[in-house]
């Protein structure tokens, strides 16, 4: 079963972008493509824990502002040479209100 | 019994149900029909060329007064309703009442009006129907008449074409960062806005509008960075909301919209809906197609036959003349989906599909569409067409044939456009030459044209001239492309930005053909440097082109926090300074602090959400950014010099502060490193740096191209020059030369070898007046370059980028 809470709003986060969601279980990176689509992933890098909310978003991938890792923002699935992937997130969106699920952060916590 | 039907609203929809209902059964009911406007039906959707004067009112009626009478319906237009009796069963208009059996509410949408000081005034106008659009002609006749419109989106638009064709001077202002966002991706959003003003249409993107002005008639629009266009209308065109009020008044289940299920029912059994003013399945629609669907399925609900109303794909069409443009489908970027784009500049053609599993989710096209139905009938079909993926794209007729012409570019180039701009050579010239001398050489080229002879940066460009010309008898070398987005590399990028006056980065991507749709992160920092250095006074920096640090405006760490170094000019610092500093690290708990190599302090360990509240703490003791995370002026080191040292032979160290505070700001294409030394002994280490200068007794010593990182490299002697002012003039117009001509992440060290020490040494030092335009664009590119960032995000510039957008707990109704 999902669980939906509102984060906030499209507009809260610039085109080609990303804001931070501070849960319990650490850092969501939210972002918000060229395409207005909104995808969330883990703020933290397989490879050295870069903050990955603070990348060049481009079409739907992140490159990481540390050593330039790119990570599907749909699949969470490093691209190119690099193996690694982050977390993704549930979000939908209802207009301009965007909700994650929160089940998975539940079960990570209960990990 | 002939049963009664009532008719809330005269629209599209319920025009075109009461046609089918009167087709499958024309006796069923007797017809009553409200309508808001004083007269009856007609294509809404054609307001747009009655307003650009293309049609008269009269073509457009659907249903004239002869229909309505043939079919016996009981007209009532202009009278309001004023409620539903649902007990009753009866429809209250002023102070009559009308019974119904069934009721059919259309009342459709609502323009919606943005909630700004000024907007009752009389001139603000929204665009939705006959009187709108008379209206505005009234006004558009006068002489020199202005509008602004509200509302980069179809309706807004269509709004602006029209009444521009009616000679007034348009504007249009729009909140998001292209025109019709909702159906455009920024590719085609960006063509579009090229088509709009070249027929002199104003686009102005990213406004929000604070306010319309006037006393007693709109007179201007304020928008909230103080921008001012004076208009004689204002048109409010950002959207419609479904009209729901009678129906919520009334009782009835309404959302967004009121409520249906699959056979236009609403909560009331004896109650339909239909239009824009409907929610079905969480979605309102505002484009025909569903429109009549509704219609059609609300018809054979009231004659008890089976019909279900399912959600359906849009198409869009921008009915501006002249214009084509196609949009359909959902053409997000997504992982697990491909894209396939074709781009002709010269045509003006761009096309995007958008796959997933060899089935089309989504199709973009403009400039040609005549495609666009075809490619929606594969989308709603979902057919696979993994067959025809390599010709997809060209469409239907398109049956095998040539390749793309990665060339396409150089060859759409007309013949005046400037190919070298340091000998001033057009393509012209070139083409002309290799014909005319029977030229095969890059070399004998050169000789002949002077063209790519001086910097070389035009070279590719050349290259690819003497290919089109020659055939391919001709064989460039391979130019190493700037990224996997496009075959070109960085120099044949940076001359078509200034051949093509392109000045925005969907500009370069459309018009050099780039193979992705949003870039990548090589390719869109250097895109935003070149942009940023060409168009000093034009081009919005685009932020999100940029490399973290600096969008922040600080150095990322290892660990995620930030590192500050604020400027301390030419290395010279104060008690006062140093007290606010040590107070800084005190009061964030700042964990190391350290003296770099640069001769600033360094502070380590910051976490981002303090960085505006330290900026604001340092900007009080009178520190701005030291920039030392930029791709620009770092640092300018300086020893003691004259002032105190014995063996100073001239003002070293203000001499450093001087340049320091000439050139901060400046972006390039690589970091930059100064120093001054006040005598050869050289204590400042100015030759390893990218400028030095050495003072000896006669005057300065100017060095450059210097490297003391990943290469070790002494600097190269551009020049002796007498004066202080001589050296500023000649540091900064190097500097100038390597901002115009330097690759995106090259050192000057490696432009200075790719270009040739000797070539600087004969722009800078012998040629005055080269110097000097040098010197002035860099002048004027620091009109717009010296702004401290730190003080901006102080006073709340980009504020998203230092807080969370929330801060979750676990949610308390999931245990």
């Amino acid at each position: 079963m999902s669980d939906w809470i509102e984060i906030g709003k499209l507009d809260d986060i610039p085109q080609r972008g990303a804001r931070c969601v501070n849960t319990p279980i650490g850092r969501i990176a939210v972002f918000r493509t060229a395409t207005d689509d909104v995808y969330a992933i883990e703020d933290r890098c397989p490879h050295r824990g870069g903050p990955l909310s603070q990348g060049i978003v481009h079409g739907a991938e992140v490159t990481c502002p540390l050593h330039n890792w790119v990570f599907s923002l749909e699949t969470g699935l490093a691209q190119g040479a690099d193996e690694g992937a982050v977390r993704t997130f549930a979000l939908k969106r209802d207009g301009s209100r965007i909700f994650m699920d929160a089940t998975m952060m539940l079960a990570i916590a209960a990990e | 019994m002939t049963q009664k039907l009532v008719v809330v609203g005269a629209g599209m929809a319920s025009g075109r149900m009461l046609e089918h209902l009167f087709e499958a059964d024309p006796g069923a009911f007797d017809v009553t029909l409200f309508g808001a406007e004083p007269r009856g039906n007609y294509n809404r959707i054609m307001l747009s060329p009655v307003l650009a004067g293309e049609k008269t009112y009269e073509e457009i009626v659907t249903h004239d007064a002869d229909w309505y009478a043939a079919n016996n319906v009981d007209c009532r237009f202009g009278e309001t309703v004023t409620r539903i009796d649902r007990k009753a069963k009866l429809i209250v208009s002023g102070d009559r009442e009308t019974p119904y059996d069934k009721l059919v509410v259309a009342t459709g949408s609502a323009p919606f009006i943005i909630p700004v000081a000024g907007r009752d005034l009389p001139g603000v106008m929204a665009f939705r129907d006959l009187d709108d659009v008379n209206a505005m002609v009234a006004v558009a006749g006068k002489p020199n008449a202005r509008a602004v419109v509200i509302g980069g989106g179809l309706l807004g638009l269509e709004a602006a074409a029209a009444l521009r064709s009616r000679g007034m001077e348009v504007v249009v202002l729009h909140l998001m960062g292209h025109l019709m966002e909702r159906q455009l991706d920024p590719a085609a959003g960006y063509l579009l806005q090229k088509e709009l003003e070249g027929r002199g249409i104003k686009i102005h993107c990213k406004a929000q509008t604070k306010a319309v002005l006037g006393d007693s008639h709109a007179e201007a629009v304020l928008l909230e960075d103080g921008t001012i266009y004076p208009a004689d209308i204002v048109v409010m065109a950002v959207g419609i909301r479904p009209e729901t009020r009678i129906a919520v008044d009334a009782g009835l289940y309404v959302e967004r919209g009121i409520v249906v299920n699959d056979q236009m029912v609403s909560s009331d059994p004896d109650i339909l809906a239909i239009g824009e003013c409907v929610e079905h399945e969480n979605i309102c629609y505002g484009l025909v197609a569903p429109l009549y669907d509704m219609a059609k399925v609300a018809a054979r609900t009231l004659v008890k036959q089976d019909a279900a109303f399912r959600p359906v794909e849009t198409a869009t069409q921008l009915k501006v003349t002249g214009v084509n443009l196609y949009s359909a489908g959902d053409f997000a970027d997504g992982d697990d989906r491909e894209e396939i784009v074709l781009r002709d500049a010269s045509a003006g053609i761009y096309k995007r599909l958008v796959l997933k599993e060899n089935r089309i989710l989504g199709a973009v096209l403009y400039g040609e569409t005549a495609d666009g139905s075809w490619f929606f009938d594969m989308l709603k079909k979902g057919i696979d067409v993994a067959e025809m993926r390599d010709t997809l794209i060209f469409g239907q007729a398109y049956q095998g044939g040539g390749q793309l012409d990665p060339m396409a570019a150089v060859a759409a180039l007309p013949d005046d456009a400037e190919i070298c701009g340091c000998n001033g050579v057009c393509k012209g010239k070139i083409v002309g030459t290799i014909t005319e001398k029977g030229l095969t050489t890059l070399d004998a080229v050169r000789a002949h044209t002077k063209a790519s002879n001086s910097c070389g940066t035009c070279t590719g460009l050349v290259e690819q001239l003497m290919r089109l010309t020659l055939g391919d008898t001709y064989n460039p070398a391979a130019v190493q492309p700037m990224c996997g987005c496009t075959e070109l590399g960085h120099d044949d990028v940076r001359r078509l930005i200034k051949a093509k006056g392109l000045k925005t980065i969907p500009a370069v991507m459309q018009e050099l053909e780039w193979k992705t749709s949003c870039g990548c992160a090589k390719c869109r920092p250097a895109l935003n440097y070149y942009l940023v250095a060409d168009w000093p006074d034009e081009y919005a920096d685009d932020y999100q082109s940029r490399f973290v640090n600096e969008r922040v405006h600080a150095n990322i760490q290892k660990d995620g926090t930030y590192s500050v170094v604020p400027r301390m000019w030419g290395g010279v610092t104060s008690s006062k300074e140093l007290r606010a500093i040590a107070d800084v690290v005190d009061k964030f708990n700042i964990p190391t602090v350290k003296v770099t190599g640069g001769q600033r302090i360094d502070m380590l360990g910051i976490q981002k959400e303090d960085l505006p509240a330290v900026w604001a703490d340092l900007g009080k003791a009178g520190f701005v950014s030291g920039h030392a995370y930029a791709k620009g002026l770092r640092t300018v080191k300086t020893c003691v010099g004259s002032d105190w040292c014995r063996f100073g032979t001239q003002d070293s160290t203000g001499l450093g502060i001087r340049i320091e505070k000439f050139m901060w700001g400046s972006w390039t294409p690589a970091k930059v490193k100064m120093a001054v030394s006040g005598c050869p002994r050289n204590c400042a280490e100015a030759t390893c740096k990218d400028v030095g200068v050495i003072c000896v007794d006669s005057g300065f010593e100017i060095h450059f191209a210097g490297a003391a990182g990943l290469d070790i490299k002494g600097t190269e002697v551009l020049g002796l020059v007498r004066s202080e002012d001589e050296a500023l003039e000649h540091i900064v117009a190097l500097v100038q030369m390597y901002r115009e001509q330097g690759r995106y992440l090259e050192r000057i060290y490696k432009w200075a070898k790719r270009v040739g020490i000797e070539e600087v040494r004969r722009q800078i030092m012998e040629d005055a007046d080269k110097r000097k335009a040098y010197f002035d664009r860099f002048v004027f590119s620091q009109k717009f370059a010296q702004v401290d960032p730190w003080s901006e995000r102080v006073s709340g510039k980009d504020k998203h980028e230092f807080k969370p957008m929330a801060e979750l707990g676990f949610p308390q109704a999931a245990e």
